[in-house]
């Protein structure tokens, strides 16, 4: 039986394209940091503190994670648990909220972290007012997907709401806790918690914001998108099962490995180590799951750029997820940690991972809502996968290089046993690199600019469309 | 070593440890089963065409799994991590730095030691003691005193003969072990805006820079009044509490008329941090020369 009803699509639209808009905005001011490094005078002193890099950097990180990486998120949760639960959104008018609320909170994000105020918790920075009005919309989104959950027309929950869901729970978790604060006024607050168990907490909710916001969320993407675009059932259900068990339960301990050999006590950073370690064939069973989904069907990858997106982004996911873990390794960390080979780890995931993934599932998305299959141009599609492939490998090669080195230099001693390097030596050393790793992020925020491009011809002209929800019966038919 | 404040706390997280790995170990056994025949769909469809096989757990990616939680249990055995176990071999943190610590006295130690008994002027004319003091002041000091020790806005060239705490050995042995404080009190209130401005004009005019005579005039009576219990009437400083000559056109906070009215009317702060504990007398001494040498390069 063919229900009347229609997909909620409106807000679907307006977060994929907000994906692109606020992807751009995210990308082009990392790009602006990265050249800060590189040509310290684009700082812009003369003008003030507002364009710093001290100020900027905290805007780059939440516009990418939080705009960019969050709207592709609320987008394709929100079309993947409908149309895997086969009904409408639960109060629509809350979904509605929840796409205007995230706006705003970005939007202050914009102002007030280059004004400076800031609450000092990496990825945590934005002042207490705007946190409850993050938190307002995250438990008005967690609203909205379970109550969706709840009036499914199917026995089982599709694989990918598991994710889904435990991102939107784990998420509202960590940001309550950790954004605990004691307000002084309307733009300062302090912690709620001292010393050694702030950074604790406060690592704690840097770890899961990757394990959770990153990782399980992207997992869902990588569960519905895959699948489709390739044409193919997902390669294994067990390994789904065991892998998302796992994965939720270990990630809970890695926090600690950001704080080796530092005031935490040494249990907390041993019982971090082993389950970054352990974490390792977890994460690998969404990889495996991901990419031998498509065994039968490799030639499609020649053809299909959506697909190069998504199996891609699977590569390098299973590229940071192994080498995560052996950064967490105490002697490996001695020599990585406070050095540029974190940073090349992170856009390993957060380029290669998050965001290809991400525009994988936009390029999907985008021609849907508007009633078409596919996007204007496939051919720039393939184009932006090549951009944006190239500016990966420039970026993480050139930042490892960086990190290695810097780490050799800071621990290199004289027979006196005096530093062979003083630290600027090594902030001389790293220029090169750092200039290689300008030109790798000007090439992925070009592919961005493409994306833009084939996203507004797209669009224009046409109408806005709802497709019909499907009856489970008619989805067996 | 109490990392809990109660055995409680021991307990829980004894608890939660094994019970976290105890699930990925029932996780893992519980899915462990390998079918015979040919792999079937799981059954369930979609939103059109989604659908899952149900492949066993790749064999490799098994033992991938069983060697890391293999790994960690050896390793909570080994150190310290199951609640307030040790670990049977002893490691700490604290002990590993003490024990590097230890080493490094040992071998290195008598390397500055050699220099600790020879005076100032020998050591910096030393070539190697030069050396090592250069690697020290560029790994401790270069990083407020500049690479090359000439300083910058609020903290003091080290190369010229001008010394706010004193230039000879003694003194600067004295300030890189037990630092400095160097205070300036704001005279905003005291003297009012024009006051300020006046006593500006003076103090610029002791320079030769630039000034309102007029003003220093009435500048020179004010200073004459609050300046000098620290400056000295003739304005030409005092090392005993680190009070800069005033006479010498050299600024630590610059010399524009807006630089020094800032520094009259809301003072300033100037610390030195202590690094006699950290270093040592041995790599104070081998500082203290290197640094006394770079201003007295003409004397030898």
């Amino acid at each position: 039986m063919q229900s009347q009803a229609t997909y909620n699509y409106k807000v679907v639209r307006q977060f994929s394209i907000m994906t692109v808009v606020w992807g751009i905005v995210g990308m082009l001011v990392g790009v602006i940091i990265a050249a800060q490094l590189a040509f310290p005078a684009l700082n812009l002193s003369e003008l003030g503190e507002w364009f710093h890099f001290g100020r900027l950097r905290p805007l780059h990180t939440n516009a990418v994670i939080f705009a960019f990486g969050g709207c592709a998120l609320f987008a394709t949760s929100y079309y993947v648990v409908q149309r895997t639960c086969h009904t409408t959104l639960f109060l629509p008018k809350l979904a509605a909220f929840t796409f205007w609320g995230w706006q705003v909170v970005i939007v202050l994000a914009a102002i007030t972290l280059p004004l400076g105020f800031t609450a000092g918790k990496e990825y945590a920075e934005l002042e207490w007012p705007i946190d409850l009005l993050i938190a307002v919309v995250w438990v008005s989104y967690a609203i909205v997907f379970f109550g969706t959950i709840a009036k499914r027309k199917t026995s089982h929950i599709y694989v990918a709401n598991w994710f889904f869901g435990a991102f939107i729970l784990t998420v509202a978790l960590l940001h309550i806790v950790n954004s605990a604060a004691l307000p002084v006024s309307l733009t300062k607050s302090y912690s709620a918690y001292a010393g050694a168990q702030d950074a604790m907490i406060q690592w704690w909710y840097g770890h899961n914001a990757v394990g959770f916001f990153l990782t399980a969320g992207f997992l869902g993407i990588m569960y519905y998108f895959v699948p489709k675009q390739a044409d193919r059932p997902v390669y294994s259900y067990r390994l789904s099962v065991v892998h998302f068990w796992a994965l939720i339960f270990t990630y809970m301990w890695a926090g600690p490995h950001h704080l080796h050999y530092t005031a935490l006590p040494d249990w907390t950073q041993s019982v971090g180590m082993i389950f970054s370690l352990i974490l390792l064939a977890p994460s690998w069973g969404g990889m495996i799951n991901g990419i031998m989904t498509l065994s039968g069907a490799w030639h499609k990858l020649r053809t299909d750029p959506i697909l190069k997106f998504l199996i891609t982004s699977l590569s390098f996911y299973g590229m940071s997820t192994f080498e995560g873990p052996m950064m967490s390794i105490k002697t490996v960390n001695a020599l990585s940690h406070y050095t540029d080979w974190t940073v090349g780890h992170v856009h390993s995931g957060a380029l290669g991972w998050v965001a290809m993934i991400s525009i994988g599932a936009i390029y999907y998305l985008i021609p849907r809502m508007y009633g078409k299959t596919e996007m204007y141009s496939t051919k720039l599609i393939t184009t932006h996968f090549w951009v944006a492939t190239i500016g990966i490998v420039l970026y993480i090669a050139s930042m490892w290089i960086a990190g290695v080195m810097q780490g050799l230099m800071w621990r290199a001693t004289n027979p006196d046993g005096t530093l062979t390097y003083s630290f600027i030596e090594s902030v001389k050393a790293s220029y090169p690199f750092w200039t290689i790793r300008l030109v790798g992020g000007v090439l992925f925020l070009g592919g961005m600019f493409i994306m833009f491009y084939n996203m507004i011809k797209t669009i224009a002209g046409q109408k806005a469309y709802e497709a019909p929800v499907l009856s489970p019966a008619a989805a067996h038919a | 070593m109490a990392d809990f404040v109660s055995g409680f706390w021991n307990i829980y997280v004894m608890g939660l440890v094994a019970l976290s790995l105890l699930f990925c170990l029932f996780i893992l056994l519980s899915n462990n089963k390998r079918q015979t025949g040919p792999v079937e769909l799981h059954g369930h469809v979609w939103d059109e065409n989604l659908a899952e096989y149900n492949n066993p757990l790749p064999r490799w990616w098994l033992y991938l799994f069983w060697i890391t939680l293999i790994f960690g249990v050896v390793y909570l055995v080994m150190y310290p991590g199951f609640g307030n176990k040790p670990g049977i071999l002893g490691w700490s943190s604290v002990g590993q730095y003490q024990t590097e610590q230890a080493r490094a006295a040992e071998r290195y130690g008598p390397i500055f030691a050699k220099y600790s008994q020879m005076d100032v002027a020998a050591v910096a004319a030393d070539p190697d003691a030069k050396g090592m003091g250069q690697r020290l002041f560029l790994t401790y000091c270069s990083q407020c005193h500049g690479s090359a020790a000439t300083g910058a806005r609020g903290f003091p060239n080290l190369t010229d003969k001008i010394w706010h705490w004193g230039g000879e050995p003694d003194a600067i042995r004295a300030t890189i072990t037990e630092g400095r404080m160097g205070v300036m009190t704001p005279f905003g209130g005291v003297l009012g805006g024009d006051g300020v401005k006046d006593v500006t004009h003076y103090v610029r005019s002791l320079s030769n820079l630039a000034h309102d005579s007029l003003r220093s005039q009435r500048g020179a009576e004010l200073f004459a009044q609050n300046c000098t219990a620290c400056h000295g009437a003739d304005a030409k400083g005092n090392p005993m509490m680190g009070a800069p000559d005033l006479t010498d056109n050299y600024w630590l906070w610059g010399s524009s008329e807006a630089s020094i009215t800032e520094t009259v009317t809301n003072g300033r702060m100037n610390q030195m941090p202590a690094f006699g504990e950290f270093l040592g007398e041995d790599k104070v001494h081998l500082l203290t020369a290197y640094i006394w040498g770079m201003s007295n390069k003409a004397d030898k």
